[in-house]
């Protein structure tokens, strides 16, 4: 789950981490007050919205006047902003964060993620900051700093140093990073996070470091003993078909093709898009109706796949492991009548009691193709929606 | 010949009682799994299914000499069940159970790898060794007795594999779902290993998917280590690339992980790839001659 940079600032503020002072405010009103409590005679104001690469969008501005921030407030509040991290219609903006301004003389990039190969916490850093920094790691990879966190034992100050000094930095500068990176492990400890980020880490006119930037992504599986976190969630960052689907369970990723996808399992519904594709078909989704595949959830993922008006056709792709196959198949035949479904359906059966599963299919009377192997779906699926691009 | 588990491997259910555990384990057991007993704290000394409920692992250890535990307990308390259980002195441990946060897998990874323990999942279907032993909650009856070694990343996916080895009659030796999440207590190369070892595999099915680097890995390990044949497949070559945040993930990457790059890794450890996920029977025809 991703949070706000305003959300993920206030963490870092609890963890006693140098963050401008600042106040996420919804209406020009309220930005133009925030100057006003903020003080000083510059402020920036920045969309918030869950993705990066929100300068370049103009998301993110320097305003000499409280009526320019109020104007910034007025013109992005209820737009959408579109950045190279976002899809095509962007992120809405519903918040803006005004903050006292900081004298940048340099930008680091400080980041920590779980890093699978080697199972660790692993801090990176580099003294390239913004957003080229993913192709600085491309190209030159020996500027990408890293420090693996022991899970036994946590970070260490001296790996907080280690970076310090391979950085570059000296003087106080060496302490105040150290502190710096021993709160950010500590942060992402306490907190469960999957992600966190800092960039531009940036050293002040005056030589101090700042965090200028906060991204903050937390496990979702996590969110059961982190309530406060679970309470900043933004569904407005969020696809709402997807955000509709989760709320049955349903695993929903919309995709731009006309055929419409359901099936059970993450890796085999990815298996069954890319069968589509191989038989010149375009998938319109991703959708995992998981393990059990009751009528009800089918008849849920129905009408999410029906909203897209692009669907053409539904491939049903079920391996019944422990679920019956003729139950699924009651359960997709009360769906569609419920639903009251008008595009071709091609359903594929296999596992448990999938012999029965077709029979029942193909004495429903509607329309409902029911298919003998997987290539067999695909095939009539493709030809279903009108066949091959 | 099989790998981890077979007619003899001694198994104990951590969540016995409970619904999932309780199903599962029937299913076990008429698999003719070697159930011994079960572990659910407060009910020791009940009977569940006409075995022994013990308090602790370690008592279930002591009392049944239980070499494997599967467990079924709620994600919040996995961590702490993997813990008990390589504490007490199981060699493998099948956690199912998914939704299990990934700082407490780093932990229990870590821990498990100093006590030579070996943890398979979480968030997997379990290991079976077809006609001996069922440890977790694949469908039972597309099994075959015979000589296929699985590995797969997706149940779902395994599934499909098992079918159609079945379908063709090569059968398998044991099939491995290692799970789909971030941090899996074991990844491709462990298993790959143990079926190049193991005189009953004779080729090697392995799924992949997106995401990490476990599949380039794993081309690598095989380049060096396997000269059984191996067929594979990864899903989600038709994947979008997800909304981001941040660059992290895109530097620890290097920008691997997408399909087609897992895809050309393989290739070129001479692993033979199909893109169709129908064809891996067909595929493992060609390159073993059977």
């Amino acid at each position: 789950m991703n949070l706000h940079e305003y959300q993920g600032k206030a963490l870092f503020a609890d963890y006693g981490l140098p963050v401008s002072t600042g106040h996420a405010v919804d209406s020009a009103e309220a930005a133009i007050k925030a100057t006003n409590d903020i003080g000083g005679e510059r402020w920036v104001v920045k969309a918030q919205v869950h993705a990066g690469g929100r300068g370049k969008a103009g998301g993110v501005k320097l305003a000499d006047t409280p009526e320019a921030v109020g104007e910034f407030a007025a013109h992005w509040l209820g737009q959408r902003l579109v950045t190279y991290q976002t899809d095509a219609s962007g992120q809405p903006v519903s918040r803006i964060l005004v903050e006292s301004c900081t004298d940048i003389a340099d930008e680091l990039y400080l980041g920590a993620v779980v890093d699978r190969a080697s199972r660790r916490i692993v801090f990176m850093a580099s003294t390239e900051g913004g957003v080229e920094i993913e192709k600085v790691a491309e190209e030159t990879p020996e500027k990408i700093l890293k420090a693996e966190i022991d899970p036994l034992v946590g970070a260490q100050p001296f790996q907080g140093r280690d970076l310090a000094f391979r950085l570059g930095l000296s003087g106080a500068q060496v302490n105040e990073f150290v502190t710096i990176f021993m709160s950010l492990a500590k942060l992402f400890a306490d907190k469960d996070l999957a992600l966190i980020e800092v960039n531009p880490l940036v050293i002040t006119d005056e030589g101090s470091l700042h965090c200028l930037d906060a991204k903050v992504v937390v496990d979702s599986n996590a969110l059961f003993r982190q309530p406060e976190l679970e309470a900043m969630h933004d569904p407005s960052q969020e696809d709402e078909r997807e955000a509709h689907a989760a709320r049955w369970d349903l695993n929903y990723v919309a995709l731009d093709g006309s055929i419409g996808c359901m099936v059970n399992g993450a890796g085999l519904a990815m298996g069954t898009m890319d069968i589509v594709k191989l038989h010149g078909g375009a998938p319109a989704n991703f959708l995992d109706v998981g393990g059990g595949a009751t009528k009800e959830r089918v008849t849920e993922a129905f009408k999410i796949i029906l909203s897209d008006e692009n669907v053409k056709a539904v491939l049903i792709n079920i391996f019944g492991g422990i679920v019956r196959c003729d139950l699924i198949a009651e359960g997709v035949i009360g769906a569609v009548e419920e639903v009251g479904v008008d595009v071709p359906v091609v359903v594929r059966l296999e596992g448990n009691n999938a012999a029965l599963g077709r029979k029942v299919l193909a004495g429903s009377g509607l329309n409902i193709q029911a298919a003998e192997s997987l290539t067999d779906a695909a095939q009539k699926v493709v030809a279903a929606a009108g066949g091959a691009s | 010949m099989s790998i981890l588990i077979d007619q003899d491997t001694r198994v104990i259910c951590q969540g016995f009682t409970g619904s999932q555990g309780t199903f599962h384990s029937e299913q076990a057991i008429a698999y003719s799994t070697k159930m011994v007993g079960g572990v659910t704290p407060g009910k020791g000394g009940q009977t569940h299914l006409d075995l022994p409920v013990f308090n602790t692992v370690a008592e279930a250890v002591a009392e049944t000499q239980a070499q494997a535990s599967v467990i079924y307990v709620p994600a919040a308390f996995c961590k702490d069940s993997i813990l008990e259980a390589a504490n007490a002195g199981i060699e493998l441990i099948v956690c199912i159970t998914e939704g299990v946060p990934t700082l407490d897998m780093l932990d229990a990874k870590v821990k498990c790898d100093e006590l030579g323990v070996r943890l398979i999942g979480p968030n997997c279907p379990g290991v079976i060794t077809p006609g001996q032993s069922k440890i977790g909650i694949m469908p039972a009856d597309i099994h075959l007795p015979g000589k296929v070694g699985i590995v797969s990343r997706s149940g779902t996916l395994t599934y499909e594999a098992v079918k159609q080895t079945t379908d063709v009659g090569y059968g398998q030796s044991t099939c491995v779902g290692i799970g789909g999440d971030p941090i899996p207590g074991s990844h491709f190369i462990d298993i790959l290993g143990l079926f190049q070892e193991d005189r009953g595999t004779e080729a090697i099915v392995m799924i992949g998917e997106i995401g990490g680097t476990a599949e380039e890995e794993a081309a690598e390990f095989i380049r060096t280590n396997v000269t059984k044949p191996v067929v594979s497949y990864i899903a989600g070559v038709t994947a979008p690339k997800g909304k981001r945040m941040g660059h992290a993930g895109a530097i620890i990457s290097g920008g691997k992980g997408t399909a087609d790059e897992k895809f050309a890794a393989l290739e070129a450890a001479g692993v033979r790839t199909v893109r169709s996920l129908a064809d891996i029977g067909a595929a493992l025809t060609e390159v073993t001659g059977w």
